[in-house]
């Protein structure tokens, strides 16, 4: 009885995991059925590259993928320094209490919904860009979405950031104390050369925060379908594409192209997670 | 003389970075706060009708939070529940019986799964409502159902990773006691190992309430729209809250409704803040800090 019990509960287990498992290949498999017909020309990686335009039976995602790169690289650079600073403030430059104090309240950033963050942008972020930037138009762009995002993936940087100090030895920290070193010089010598894996992995993870997140870029980056010029022009994310789709057609293939961002956005997704595991097992980790 | 300049400026840096990070968020709570608190209170949430004649749903709430309020509940409480059994159960799997080829398979497409964009997992059950559309049943679109599976994907992976970590977490000394005494890996697993990491995989399951409380991407190509009233079926539409709030940002025709909006941002932030304490406290006071607690064990 016990050897049945025993042998059901393993496979209930294992069909559990595998399960799981296999849901992230479901995904794949469902985007892929889906854009097969633009994909099936061989026509996937031109389509990357080509203008959209309905009108003349254009359907490439050239506005899109350049939306994404800016809008989400744009963001990286305002939240790097942000982190790092935050990191280095926790790491030793500031008073423990207040380092404590600040660990808990980015991780509370971390549960703070985009949607909210999208909402704020609108009223009170979107009217101050509109007035500092003339060339801004209605201040619905490239700049306002990315100050925004980069509230939203620097509490990631973050944490991986300061995973990446955590995991310095401690027998060098401790050597370089007794060497009198001061909180500064410890910082620079010891813990920030040996960090370095863990603020690649955290740019990588921020950088995949960013291209994954909608609702940001759909509220307040404008979803003008053109290749920006400029970080003041508006602009469309692969992800507010998807948001947008208009379902009235599901035979168009401007309904097709929708799994092509989609597909995009999943290997781009893959590619990173894979990344980050190399970087981790490096680290001794995984 | 060079580090000492560097490090001022490193300082200064560092100060400078807190600042602003902390400022800038408390400053646009504080906005969200100071412009949205007026508008709370029960006409926000129940409009003109009787508070309990709309919790027992005898009547209809038209212009008030309620029905998405409800919306957000019965799709967070469904998915989370579908997640929960498989989660937990791949979890243990993943902790206990998996080998190391099986760990790195696995443990690769779960972290694929975890970085999915969430729009991209909308993109899926939307494409699955298509699909059920066309091959089974005709009168099949996107509902309640639809962005309850979906969710369920959402946060799969972080109920298995959190009960994967948490048991893999226990000492030795908890892992053999029970197998020692004759008890088999099953009778281990289920009277000792799980109630042992209770608290971390509780913690989990918390901040997974909140991510699926406010996902908006996937809900809105899933079945949910503006105005639907309370939820009656799994086969119908529904309303939620972090949708209310983006279609409020663009829709407003009216003071009032956008009032309306800061409301209910004030509310989800709200849930998102308590259900992000409550999995912080369990956390600490179930699991205790490491050391001390598993002193007393064996004192």
């Amino acid at each position: 009885m016990t050897r049945v019990t025993q042998q059901t509960a393993r496979i209930v287990f294992f069909i559990s995991a595998a399960a799981s498992a296999m849901a992230a290949a479901l995904v794949f498999g469902f985007l892929l059925v889906f854009g097969f017909p633009l994909i099936g020309g061989g026509e996937f990686f031109s389509l990357l590259a080509r203008p959209w335009s309905p009108g003349q039976g254009l359907y490439g995602f050239l506005p899109m993928t350049m939306g994404t790169a800016a809008i989400s690289f744009l963001s990286i650079v305002f939240a790097f320094p942000l982190s790092l600073g935050t990191v280095c403030f926790m790491g030793g430059l500031g008073p423990a209490r207040i380092s404590r104090l600040l660990d808990g309240f980015v991780r509370f950033m971390t549960g703070i919904p985009t949607v909210i963050y999208g909402f704020l942008g609108i009223f009170l972020l979107v009217p101050v860009v509109r007035t500092l930037f003339t060339s801004a138009g209605s201040g619905m762009c490239i700049l306002s979405a990315s100050l925004m995002l980069s509230l939203l993936v620097s509490p990631t940087m973050i944490i991986f950031f300061k995973d990446g100090f955590d995991s310095v030895d401690f027998r060098y920290i401790r050597a370089a104390d007794a060497l009198g070193a001061d909180s500064v010089q410890r910082l620079i010598y010891v813990i920030l050369p040996g960090a370095w894996p863990g603020i690649v992995t955290g740019v990588i993870m921020g950088l995949g925060r960013a291209m994954g997140d909608t609702l940001i870029a759909l509220m307040i980056a404008g979803n003008a379908v053109h290749v920006p010029g400029s970080i003041l022009d508006s602009a469309r994310t692969l992800t507010s594409h998807i948001a947008l789709v208009s379902a009235s057609d599901y035979e168009s293939l401007a309904f097709k192209s929708i799994f092509a961002c989609g597909l995009t956005l999943y290997v781009l997704n893959a590619l990173a997670v894979i990344a980050v595991r190399r970087l981790g097992r490096k680290r001794g980790q995984v | 003389m060079n580090i000492r300049i560097l490090g001022g400026c490193l300082r200064v840096f560092s100060w400078g970075a807190v600042l602003l990070l902390t400022g800038s968020v408390l400053v646009l709570l504080g906005y969200l706060l100071v412009k949205g608190v007026p508008s709370l209170g029960r006409e926000l949430i129940f409009g003109q009708v009787d508070v309990l004649d709309a919790v027992l749903l005898r009547k209809r709430v038209f212009d008030g939070l309620f029905p998405a309020i409800a919306g957000t509940l019965s799709v967070v409480l469904l998915s989370v529940g579908l997640a929960i059994p498989v989660g937990v159960c791949a979890g243990i799997y993943m902790s206990e019986f998996a080998t190391v080829l099986q760990q790195r398979v696995f443990g690769l497409m779960f972290d694929i799964l975890a970085g999915i964009p969430s729009i991209v997992i909308g993109l899926f059950g939307f494409s699955g409502a298509i699909f059920i559309h066309k091959y089974v049943s005709n009168d099949f679109r996107p509902c309640l159902a639809v962005s309850v599976v979906a969710l369920a994907f959402l946060v799969l992976p972080y109920i298995t990773r959190t009960t994967q970590a948490s048991m893999q977490g226990l000492s030795i000394q908890t892992r053999q006691a029970a197998l020692a005494l004759g008890a088999t890996r099953v009778q281990n697993i289920f009277y000792v190992l799980l109630p042992q990491s209770f608290s971390g995989i509780l913690s989990g399951i918390i901040l997974a309430i909140g991510r699926c409380a406010e996902d908006t991407a996937v809900i809105m190509l899933t079945g949910v729209v503006a105005t639907a009233g309370i939820p009656g079926s799994l086969l119908g539409s529904y309303e939620a809250l972090p949708f209310y709030i983006y279609y409020i940002s663009s829709q407003y025709t009216d003071a009032t409704e956008l009032m309306s909006g800061y409301g209910a941002a004030i509310i989800l932030l709200v849930v998102c803040a308590v259900l992000f304490v409550l999995a912080f406290i369990i956390k600490r006071r179930l699991a205790g800090p490491a050391g001390p607690v598993a002193g007393e064990f064996h004192g």
